[in-house]
């Protein structure tokens, strides 16, 4: 498969490795947070980790719509498809999240609500115009790349007029995520991690140039990394340049898919349909400023969150799950009292657990250690 | 995040749609965000939408890169062999 | 009105599980038929046969799934398959299964004529009798069309003891084709995810295929096959079962180009996908090349391999060096495996 293959060849894999083994200085450290969690993924699926120096440590970013979305939002969902009886249309990922008191969009399913899961939002206008008499709602999550498809189908839905559509909005944005990693750790005058793995497929839509000011605030070097193993390695080899010489600059890895200013169709279509939020609540990392979105007044009619009468959900997190921590790299997996004893991918507590792309559920899966 | 993977345009069909390739696996997918796709192009693909087209030329160059690291070490290698010095 | 059902137009209902005429000539006209063989034909409550001294072995199988006919086969040939199979994993030769239906109310006569006929053929090809059945009808809406229980019986050949008690430090472990056919060609129909590729479900018995490999290596240690979890899930049970590590080699791996693009497009891992044709060998090491050799010289042993060996763990951890160079653990999953957008 053209751009897959070249890309996870072994040989080469063997050469970059050899490299930042020849480079990365015996003396310091190197800990990079890849932001995303399909980083995460790849990691782990390939073994990246083993291929790496002592010295050279990945630590698990915030980057996966699933792990942070709060329980809340997860009951709002739920509350959708039960209370409110409507076709509710998820991707898979979201089936298996649960919300407050254990239950999930799955259970909901198992218990008699319409819950559908999709590949593509387009799906949902199709059940949409398949169903008129009822009432049809898209659960939409994801970041900058997930959000321009859910765009689209706004955009489709007024145009057909459609009146039995709407979208629960959970869009998140990538740089609030990124602040409320590093700011922290400014305030308190130390460093958890010397260069970050930045989101790839965030990047197509959004550019390079969105992280420039990131790097720059927090002194961190920032490559923007394609998806493929020995993308990530490569990655990895420039970040251990830049800290080797000081700098922190934005790089661009994924150069053939990601350009300096983006998808500018993408980030109109966008622009015209959604707007940011005040705030909005991160599991894991509590509510953040203008950290993600909501859909324009101008398409109210098709706002989930207008349309249906939400009751305020009282979900409240595990005080001894340790994911705000590890969610900020100030912590590993293994340091939480409640990982892989009360804490497993049967049975997730923490934000961290809940997706096979969180932290904690990769490691949980592929780690050396358990 | 964000599960996206590159695939081939087969055939430009009506309402903004493509037909699509990977594998031998056959795909209808929007082109609703992007402009200016073309048959045999490869976009990158997430949630039935093309995302971007992908730039053979950087793909290239960034295989390029690879292939000097490779070359360099085996020059490397036959040098230090050549001085009698290499393990 | 005529009793006799209607295969062009006629459906199920409730008369047809009542005991009475109607569930008679359905009986007749259908099962009787297509699954004729002597002991059906005495026509009692049970099937009577003769038992060859030695050790018989038993198993049973519920077949559920959606849809019920998929490319490459259909639940019928699949509830035969099945059985059959689970019978063969001991080394055995299947000799007679029973087959129980449950059907609901308006589901198509057309459909499980077509369905019954697979299964008859599925069965003339494994070589083994389907000698007793039972047939329930239930309301409309109580049930998905059809499910079809199978029990199957089989006779263990002398000296032959495939066991999961029997699997050693440094066995080879083999496996007999390429992984995911099934699972792909079941998710490329699923509803919202359809896609189109050259994929059939690989929905086949193994009898003779084993039979080539008993042949060659009567003291085989264990063989599975990787249906529901696909192998990393039936390995993982293996592990924990026999209390001991393996190392796979992921390039030994045999996955076919249009399962990987699926798994890449849909985000799942080809070892956590189901099979329905596949067998898992574990064997002595210095028998695991002429094992090899015999499984290849077999078309259903065609693209065989061996993919790793047993070590000792005391974690029981099933690892996996990768294409790429690293290694990581094959762990068990929970659930079905869902496509994933991130």
């Amino acid at each position: 498969m053209k751009y897959i293959d070249e890309f996870r060849n072994g040989d080469y894999a063997a050469e970059v490795a050899r490299r930042i083994h020849a480079e990365a200085d015996p003396e310091r450290r190197y800990r990079f947070m890849e932001f995303c969690g399909g980083h995460t993924h790849t990691l782990f699926r390939y073994g990246i980790p083993d291929l790496l120096p002592a010295n050279v440590k990945m630590i698990h970013g915030p980057g996966c719509p699933v792990c942070v979305l709060p329980m809340a939002r997860i009951d709002a969902a739920i509350e959708l498809a039960v209370r409110h009886q409507v076709v509710l249309c998820s991707y898979g990922d979201m089936l298996r999240v649960p919300g407050a008191h254990r239950t999930s969009l799955q259970k909901a399913k198992s218990q008699g609500a319409d819950v559908r899961m999709l590949y593509s939002p387009a799906d949902a206008l199709r059940i949409a115009l398949e169903n008129p008499q009822r009432q049809v709602v898209f659960f939409a999550i994801g970041f900058e790349t997930t959000t321009p498809p859910t765009a689209a189908v706004l955009l489709k839905a007024q145009e057909l007029k459609l009146r039995n559509f709407s979208v629960f909005c959970n869009h998140v944005l990538t740089p609030p995520a990124i602040t409320g990693i590093l700011e922290p750790a400014q305030q308190a005058g130390e460093r958890i991690i010397e260069g970050l793995v930045g989101p790839g497929h965030v990047s197509v839509i959004t550019g390079g140039g969105a992280y420039d000011s990131l790097a720059r605030r927090y002194r961190t070097p920032i490559v923007i990394a394609g998806f493929e193993p020995l993308d990530i390695l490569h990655s990895i080899l420039l970040l251990v340049r830049q800290c080797n010489a000081g700098r922190y600059d934005v790089e661009n890895q994924y150069s053939r898919a990601v350009t300096a200013s983006g998808n500018a169709k993408a980030q109109s279509m966008a622009a015209r349909t959604m707007t940011l939020r005040d705030s909005f609540e991160w599991r894991g990392l509590g509510w953040m400023p203008h950290s993600a979105l909501r859909i324009r007044p101008e398409f109210a009619d098709y706002d989930a969150e207008r349309r249906f009468e939400l009751s305020p959900s009282e979900a409240r997190e595990n005080k001894a799950c340790e994911c705000p921590a590890v969610l900020r790299g100030a912590k590993a997996p293994t340091d939480c009292k409640l990982f892989a004893t009360v804490c497993t991918p049967d049975n997730p507590i923490g934000a961290c657990m809940v997706s096979s792309e969180g932290a904690c559920a990769a490691h949980y899966s592929y780690g050396h250690t358990r | 995040m964000c599960l996206a993977i590159p695939v081939q345009v087969e055939s430009l069909l009506d309402n903004d749609e493509a037909l699509v390739d990977i594998g031998g696996l056959k795909k209808r997918i929007s082109l609703a965000l992007v402009d200016d796709v073309c048959v045999g192009d490869y976009v990158i693909l997430h949630v039935g939408y093309a995302l971007s087209k992908i730039d053979e030329d950087e793909a290239l160059r960034t295989l390029e890169l690879f292939d000097q690291m490779q070359a360099l070490q085996e020059e490397l290698g036959a040098s230090l062999e050549s001085d009698g010095s290499g393990d | 009105m005529s009793l006799d059902p209607d295969f062009r137009h006629g459906c199920v209902e409730l008369i047809h599980g009542g005991g009475g005429r109607a569930m008679r000539r359905l009986i007749d006209a259908l099962f009787l038929q297509a699954f004729d063989n002597p002991l059906l034909r005495a026509g009692d409550d049970q099937a009577c046969f003769q038992v060859a001294p030695g050790r018989m072995v038993m198993t049973t199988d519920s077949h559920v799934i959606s849809p019920l006919f998929f490319p490459g086969g259909d639940i019928g040939a699949l509830a035969v398959h099945g059985t059959v199979n689970d019978v063969c994993m001991a080394g055995a030769v299947p000799l007679y299964l029973s087959a129980a239906f449950i059907l609901e109310e308006g589901f198509p006569l057309s459909d499980l004529r077509r369905i019954v006929l697979s299964m008859a053929e599925a069965a003339r090809e494994a070589g083994v009798a389907i000698v007793t059945g039972d047939t329930k009808v239930v309301e409309r809406g109580k049930g998905d069309g059809v499910f079809i229980t199978t029990t199957g019986v089989g006779r263990l050949p002398e000296n032959v003891s495939c066991s999961v008690a029997r699997v050693a430090i440094g066995d080879r472990i083999l496996v007999s084709g390429c992984l995911g056919d099934h699972g792909v060609a079941i998710l490329s129909q699923r509803e919202n995810l359809e896609f189109e590729a050259d994929l059939r479900s690989d929905s086949q018995s193994l009898h003779d295929l084993v039979a080539t490999m008993i042949a060659v290596d009567p003291g085989l240690h264990c063989m599975r096959d990787p249906t529901r979890g696909g192998l990393a899930a039936t390995l993982n049970e293996i592990a924990q079962q026999a209390q001991v590590g393996m190392r796979l080699r992921e390039n030994a791996i045999p996955v076919r180009q249009e399962v990987r693009a699926a798994c890449e497009f849909l985000g799942l891992d080809p070892l956590y996908i189901a099979n329905e044709g596949k067998l898992i060998a574990f064997c002595a090491p210095e028998q695991a090349d002429a094992l090899l050799q015999a499984m290849r010289s077999h078309p259903k042993g065609r693209d065989a391999a061996i993919i790793g060996e047993v070590i000792e763990d005391p974690r029981c951890f099933v690892r996996l060096r990768t294409g790429f160079g690293g290694e990581r653990v094959v762990d068990w999953r929970s659930g079905d495996p869902l496509p994933r957008i991130c």
